[in-house]
């Protein structure tokens, strides 16, 4: 299937802002794992008022993973959690100047990965934001299922191999 | 979507050399081939050749040459090969051509079959046919036992490639078309030889094949044409209709410059043949040992050495996503492809790599190069310096993640 990327998303894959692990970090959050073939970690600095004075990432995914996962953090910085939580997926794909309809997926999954960031942060505080839906949104129930249906599928086909050819 | 691919294309200016190395693909032809084409085009040769004039006459001599030279080459008569349009309609009319009037049986094919033959028998099983897939080992090796527990009295067609076009492994033919005369002696022994053809002898002849697909792009000819070779007195029938021409069992008008190149090509690939493959295996190993020493947490997919077809290289990045890695790579003027595709909501492995019991994230990790008898030493020389570097950029981006 042809995958014309935008100019925006090989800026992002070529040079990706905000890289890295945050050793400060008040919150991180995972999405996605190896075999689904896409994971993102972000890192997410929150001060007292409840704003993201930094936000950086890590992934393992194709071009559109790693230019949605950047985007994000450049989105965010300077935001309330609660602007960061209304970010949509579509608001990210926009932002990178449009997404390959097979690779919505990535923007899904990022958005799902910094919202699983944000429920981490008030559940350690004890808090329950109104603004914050009790039932997990679009893109963290598909973060879920991606991960899930991952595992399926790798189980199905057994995995494991023998370490025969390793050099 | 246009100016999007515009933009991808003018991200290359400036890039030093540019080594294609995604003949799995499609190929680059090399200017010698295009020259035995052109006249074809418009000097002479281009009427149809079911026609009575002199244009048509010389397209029919074109044809027929043409013909007999890849006859020859494998050992076949110049009747025993159709020209189709490339290997996924050679496998289609293998496949569907030879059961067309079969009410049901079965067909046993191996687990790591190209998908121009797994997805035909998915349609042919959706129409009653049972479809038993042998499995493989670690390499790539059909299960020989298991394809003898496989082939019975109902078996009507196996169907295994000569060499993987995935992994390289080459697998033995002669061995399992024995098993399959010996135990469904009226069965028919079809292989996909795409990837054998030029690269390791295939006289069907000696093998005593039924029937076998050959490609044309896969030596360096030109896309859009292939051919299979039916042995004389199989029964096949055309799955299309219309106008028949040269071709007994494929319809339609000639492409015969298509054809005249697919012969160059040919011709090209069995000119010297020993030494067009001592000199793709020793290009071969300069990849695969210089990716394996001076990349970490790599692993060759399929066998070394002999049973190893003298281009492929397969070869899985951990922590490094395929696709991800072509595009850096391309960026580089590298060009390669990636053993895993995309789907709406996860990353579908090749089926050939789980099938050598390769984890989902070895094969997402997987890069496909293939390399040709036009390759040189300053070739390798820079795809060995570019993969290194890409494959360290993306795992940068990978970070830290699973150490907690």
């Amino acid at each position: 299937m042809p995958l014309p990327y935008s100019k925006k998303v090989l800026e992002l894959f070529r040079d990706p802002k905000n890289l890295g692990r945050m050793e400060d970090a008040t919150v991180q959050a995972v999405a996605g794992n190896p075999a689904c073939g896409d994971m993102i970690t972000f890192y997410l600095k929150i001060n007292e008022a409840g704003v993201i004075e930094r936000a950086t990432f890590e992934s393992y995914g194709c071009a559109a993973n790693i230019a949605t996962s950047s985007i994000l953090t450049e989105m965010i910085k300077g935001k309330s959690l609660e602007e960061a939580w209304k970010i949509s997926w579509k608001m990210v794909a926009e932002e990178v100047g449009g997404l390959p309809s097979i690779k919505f997926h990535c923007g899904i999954l990022a958005v799902g990965a910094l919202r699983r960031a944000i429920r981490l942060y008030y559940k350690r505080k004890g808090i329950a934001p109104a603004w914050m839906p009790e039932g997990l949104t679009f893109e963290e129930k598909q973060a879920l299922e991606e991960e899930e249906l991952a595992e399926v599928l790798s189980k199905r086909v057994g995995g494991g191999g023998s370490d025969a050819q390793s050099p | 979507m246009r100016a999007d691919v515009e933009e991808l294309i003018k991200a290359h200016a400036g890039i030093e050399r540019e080594v294609y190395l995604d003949s799995e693909n499609s190929s680059r032809v090399p200017d010698e081939v295009v020259r035995a084409m052109l006249p074809y085009f418009n000097e002479s040769s281009y009427g149809n050749p079911t026609i009575t004039h002199k244009p048509g006459w010389e397209a029919y001599e074109a044809i027929m040459d043409s013909a007999g030279k890849i006859a020859r080459s494998i050992g076949a008569e110049p009747e025993e090969i159709t020209f189709t349009p490339g290997e996924t309609e050679a496998n289609n009319l293998a496949l569907m051509g030879s059961l067309w009037k079969r009410k049901g049986g079965k067909i046993v094919i191996s687990e790591i079959e190209p998908l121009s033959v797994t997805n035909v028998c998915q349609m042919l099983e959706e129409r009653g046919f049972k479809v038993a897939k042998v499995p493989v080992d670690g390499e790539g090796f059909v299960d020989l036992e298991k394809l003898k527990e496989e082939v019975d009295g109902e078996t009507r067609l196996v169907s295994i490639a000569a060499v993987s076009n995935e992994i390289g492994t080459i697998e033995p033919i002669r061995e399992a078309l024995e098993i399959v005369k010996d135990r469904s002696p009226g069965a028919i022994f079809h292989t996909d030889a795409s990837d054998a053809y030029g690269r390791i002898p295939f006289d069907v002849g000696e093998l005593g094949v039924d029937m076998a697909t050959l490609s044309s792009y896969k030596i360096s000819g030109p896309r859009g044409i292939g051919a299979l070779y039916v042995r004389e007195g199989v029964e096949v029938g055309r799955i299309l209709e219309g106008q028949i021409g040269t071709q007994r069992l494929w319809p339609g008008v000639e492409n015969t410059p298509l054809i005249v190149g697919f012969a160059a090509a040919s011709r090209m690939a069995f000119d010297g043949f020993e030494a067009n493959v001592s000199h793709m295996r020793r290009l071969r190993d300069r990849l695969i040992d210089g990716i394996l020493s001076g990349v970490e947490d790599t692993r060759l997919n399929g066998p070394r050495g002999d049973k190893r077809a003298p281009d492929n290289v397969n070869i899985s990045f951990l922590r490094c996503e395929g696709e991800a890695l072509t595009i850096e790579l391309s960026l580089k003027g590298v060009y390669v492809s990636s053993g895993s595709a995309c789907t709406r909501r996860i990353l579908q492995p090749s089926h050939v790599l789980t099938a050598i019991g390769r984890r989902f994230e070895e094969a997402h990790g997987s890069i496909l190069m293939k390399v040709t008898r036009h390759h040189t030493d300053e070739d390798m020389d820079y795809v060995l310096e570019a993969i290194p570097k890409a494959v360290e950029r993306l795992r940068a981006i990978y970070g830290s993640m699973g150490d907690g």
